[in-house]
């Protein structure tokens, strides 16, 4: 827990204080995940604006609403190549809009199994549906995935309050 | 001119620069934003809800609500405004006016007509580029000089360098700044916008002219048709008191759709007409004729050798530059600037971007970017590196869409 929280006081400009209250509370429950036991799929959101769906040993990389609105209309999608061992904060890949290039930072540690080809000719469904269709790439994720740095949905929701 | 730069970043950076809405003042810009300077028009542009971005010393809007692409479209389609205030406008009086500006500049400023303007470009003693300006020949007994907001400082203090040598040696000249807002009005529809607003016909204003005037109610005016987007435009300088009377007739148009459009557009249109943007595609390093702006060194000035850098850049022109400003189109990754150029072959470094965006109007990548001459030639294929990976290019002439200025046949 120390450790964890060391860590965060390293970055204290990019935090909310109203989301990293809310953010605390539920890293002290929901800070490891044991891929033995049988987990419901949980949604997580990076203070970057991706998102990780993590079912089992799957997960599943995408880029939030309030990232697409920001980012305008998407017009390519550079993904990482299937096989890539991708540590968490890691640059996994690519959007451009018109004006910006911005890169993709992997939320949680793995190996990508599955890229969206449906991006290759309509990248402007990570705009149109960022949190389903519009998924970027999926990975098998390693063994000790840690979720701790991470926001559920309704800290991230504060999070982004704090964004405008 | 106008124009953010962005490299690569995280999204958290990027939303930060582009992305929402103003940032709190409680934010980390906080300190940085409080010595930034703020146009006549920053309460109108916060309540139009535009993220506004430090650029050049100012607080600027760099998009409004909809987001840079159907901006960008809009100006295409309709008619946009632009808050230029941060350009730097000078006033160039006295006898000696055009012999002045001159000794800097490496166009034909005597030949002017009255009215008449033009694009040039400070030099050096190099023949590099100190910045582009546009000098007009106004009938009213003084010059009415553009030149770039993030050249201001540099810009005033060459010409007032100038001035001092050049009043020394008897000259007669007078500088002084205006302090007057400047909207940007361009689009296809820009006339019926405008029109009804002036007591003179816009038939007689055509590309690069410039007249007084009052606009929609609002004396003191000087209206100049020229812009930076491609299409056909005026500029209006405009008293700081009435600038916001101007804007909201303009944007009260019945006759045509007229919105706000913040700078990312700017620099995305500005591209796809080839128009350079100092610092990124000309600098003190390039000279007119690599810049691909041989036609702004009039042939009067050729013969009498008479600007900074003379030797140089003519000698340039007679010998042909070792590298030239071309355009490139490619598909895939975009293309932004210091990108590195390849043969096609992949063997062989030939130059490097300057700028680049994927282009809404065509919806391909568009850049343009410094070639060794031999591989400047239109149609020319080569390889631009993106993020380790090599894109196909293709050295495409420029404007990469059609211009529409107002040209009298």
């Amino acid at each position: 827990m120390a450790a964890s929280f060391a860590r965060r006081a390293i970055f204290p400009t990019y935090r909310c204080l109203n989301g990293l209250t809310r953010y605390r509370q539920n890293a002290c429950h929901a800070r490891f995940i044991s891929l033995s036991n049988n987990f419901q799929a949980s949604q997580w959101f990076t203070k970057d604006h991706e998102w990780v769906t993590i079912d089992g040993q799957k997960g599943t990389i995408g880029i939030s609403n309030y990232a697409q609105e920001k980012l305008g209309e998407i017009v390519y999608v550079e993904l990482p190549e299937i096989g890539t061992s991708i540590d968490a904060e890691e640059v996994a890949g690519c959007l451009e809009s018109v004006k910006a290039a911005s890169d993709i930072v992997n939320p949680v540690s793995g190996t990508v199994t599955e890229i969206n080809e449906a991006l290759k000719d309509e990248p402007a469904l990570v705009n149109s549906k960022p949190m389903d269709e519009g998924w970027l790439y999926k990975m098998d994720l390693a063994s000790d995935v840690r979720t701790d740095d991470l926001m559920d949905a309704a800290a991230y929701k504060e999070y982004c309050k704090s964004c405008d | 001119m106008a124009h953010i730069r962005l490299g690569f970043k995280n999204l958290r950076d990027v939303l930060n620069a582009v992305g929402g809405p103003r940032r709190s003042s409680a934010k980390r810009f906080f300190a940085q934003d409080a010595e930034l300077k703020r146009t006549a028009l920053y309460d109108f542009h916060v309540a139009e809800g535009a993220k506004m971005v430090p650029f050049a010393g100012w607080e600027m809007p760099v998009k409004y609500k909809t987001g840079i692409t159907e901006e960008h479209l809009h100006v295409r389609q309709q008619v946009g405004i632009f808050d230029v205030s941060h350009m730097l406008q000078t006033r160039v009086e006295g006898k000696d006016r055009k012999e002045f500006m001159e000794k800097m500049v490496v166009t034909d400023i005597q030949g002017l007509q009255d009215n008449q303007g033009t694009l040039t470009v400070f030099t050096n003693d190099q023949g590099g580029i100190l910045d582009d300006l546009i000098i007009n020949n106004t009938d009213k007994d003084y010059l009415y000089v553009v030149s770039n907001a993030g050249c201001a400082d540099t810009d005033l203090a060459h010409m007032k360098a100038t001035e001092a040598s050049f009043q020394k040696s008897g000259g007669d000249v007078k500088l002084s700044v205006i302090e007057n807002a400047l909207l940007a009005v361009q689009g296809p529809q820009m006339v019926s916008v405008l029109q009804p607003g002036v007591d003179f016909d816009l038939k007689n204003l055509p590309f690069m002219t410039t007249t007084e005037g009052k606009v929609f109610g609002v004396e003191g005016c000087r209206i100049t048709r020229c812009g930076y987007t491609g299409e056909d435009g005026v500029e209006i300088s405009v008293p700081q008191s009435g600038a916001e009377q101007l804007l909201s007739s303009l944007l009260a148009s019945s006759h045509a759709s007229v919105k706000m459009i913040g700078l990312g557009a700017r620099d995305s249109l500005r591209l796809e007409a080839g128009l350079c943007l100092y610092g990124n595609d000309i600098n003190a390093t390039t000279t007119p004729v690599e810049a691909n702006l041989t036609w702004l060194v009039s042939k009067t000035r050729r013969q009498k050798l008479d600007f900074p850098g003379a030797e140089i850049i003519v000698n340039q022109i007679k010998k042909k530059p070792t590298k030239r400003r071309v355009g490139f189109v490619s598909s895939g990754a975009p293309i932004r600037g210091h990108a590195k150029i390849f043969s096609e072959d992949g063997s062989e470094l030939i130059g490097e971007t300057t700028s680049g965006c994927p282009s809404p109007s065509l919806k391909v990548n568009v850049s343009m970017g410094y070639v060794q001459t031999p591989f400047a030639k239109n149609g020319t294929k080569i390889k631009i590196e993106v993020r380790k990976k090599m894109v196909d290019a293709e050295v495409s002439k420029m404007p990469f869409v059609p211009s529409k200025y107002y040209i009298l046949k």
